[in-house]
């Protein structure tokens, strides 16, 4: 079994009014440091596979016809056997 | 003429497309559960508004699975009309049937307001009874209809006549202030380079009578079904 842990976050070039809010909100706070804040989504799959190949594979395709809207998002994964 | 509308499990806007489908066009309304697998018998296809699935992940994305989907883009790709309103909106762009996608309102706020829009092409099977350049008082309630496209997409749509509505003021201007969601160039409404399928954020049927806050949407409606009587007649 693996997991797989999904990161779907905005295109560059995209707005994002959340990213943006929360940029604004650390500045107010004094993090005058944060350069940039993209807000995304996190995705856990516990996924059943030969290898971590056939699962990458696997994991593609889903967030390919799912997870992911590759008009707006992008996405990376990390997987981890469990 | 025969209007099939589509309930997916968190559809809500169905009601009131079927009255105004009813009582004001006088016509015969039928909702398809969307697990249907056949529109054959429908004129015209309304995918409502709502929150399909809850709008979980991304408003619409899960709704492209069901298996009406299928069917309806069987009857769009024959040149049927298919129109989707708010979350019917983002459906459609889901399912791939229009280009571009829907991201949070610029403001990160629900919007549930009246806004302007201005008909940017009345030579559609939605727009054909409006004047050129009509500006309608018509509600929105979503929070993400933020259009993004990218920049091919968009001088596709901007040159082939695809932007049928866009936020604008009382008078008509085109102008950011008026833009209640951050959408590209006050996109408020699209449709595919055939012109037979459109999607648009406001909700027409909220403003089809008198009694409601006016009657600016009603022709969206009388539109289709003077296009859908000529294309009989010829």
């Amino acid at each position: 079994m693996f997991l797989a842990k999904i990161y779907v976050t905005l295109k560059e070039g995209v707005l994002d009014p959340q990213g943006n809010a929360v940029g604004k909100a650390l500045h107010s706070m004094n993090y005058k440091e944060v350069q940039k804040v993209k807000v995304g989504k996190y995705v856990e799959l516990y996924i059943e596979g030969e290898n971590a190949e056939e699962v990458g594979k696997r994991v593609d395709e889903i967030c390919g016809k799912l997870l992911v809207n590759p008009v707006v998002e992008q996405y990376s994964y990390e997987l981890v056997e469990v | 003429m025969k209007f099939g509308i589509v309930v997916f499990p968190g559809t809500n806007c169905e009601a009131d497309v079927r009255y105004v489908v009813e009582e004001i066009l006088g016509q015969e309304a039928y909702y398809l559960w969307h697990k249907e697998k056949s529109v054959k018998r429908y004129d015209c296809i309304i995918l409502p508004g709502g929150a399909s699935y809850g709008g979980y992940l991304r408003e619409g994305a899960m709704a492209k699975f069901s298996p009406i989907m299928e069917a309806i883009t069987d009857h769009a790709l024959k040149g049927g009309l298919v129109l989707g309103i708010s979350d019917g909106f983002q459906i459609l762009l889901e399912a791939g049937l229009l280009p571009g996608a829907m991201v949070k309102n610029d403001s990160l706020q629900f919007r549930c307001q009246d806004t302007y829009i201005r008909v940017e092409n009345e030579k559609t099977p939605y727009t054909c009874l409006y004047s050129p350049g009509e500006v309608l008082k018509i509600p929105i309630a979503h929070a993400a209809g933020n259009y993004y496209v990218d920049e091919k997409n968009l001088k596709e749509l901007e040159e082939g006549g695809q932007i049928v509505f866009r936020y604008c003021s009382p008078s008509g201007e085109v102008l950011p202030q008026y833009n209640p969601n951050g959408s590209l160039n006050n996109i408020a409404g699209i449709t595919n380079g055939e012109g037979n399928i459109l999607g648009m954020m406001p909700h027409p049927e909220r403003c089809s009578e008198e009694i409601m806050s006016g009657v600016a949407g009603r022709k969206v409606f009388e539109s289709i079904l003077y296009w859908l009587k000529e294309r009989c007649a010829l």
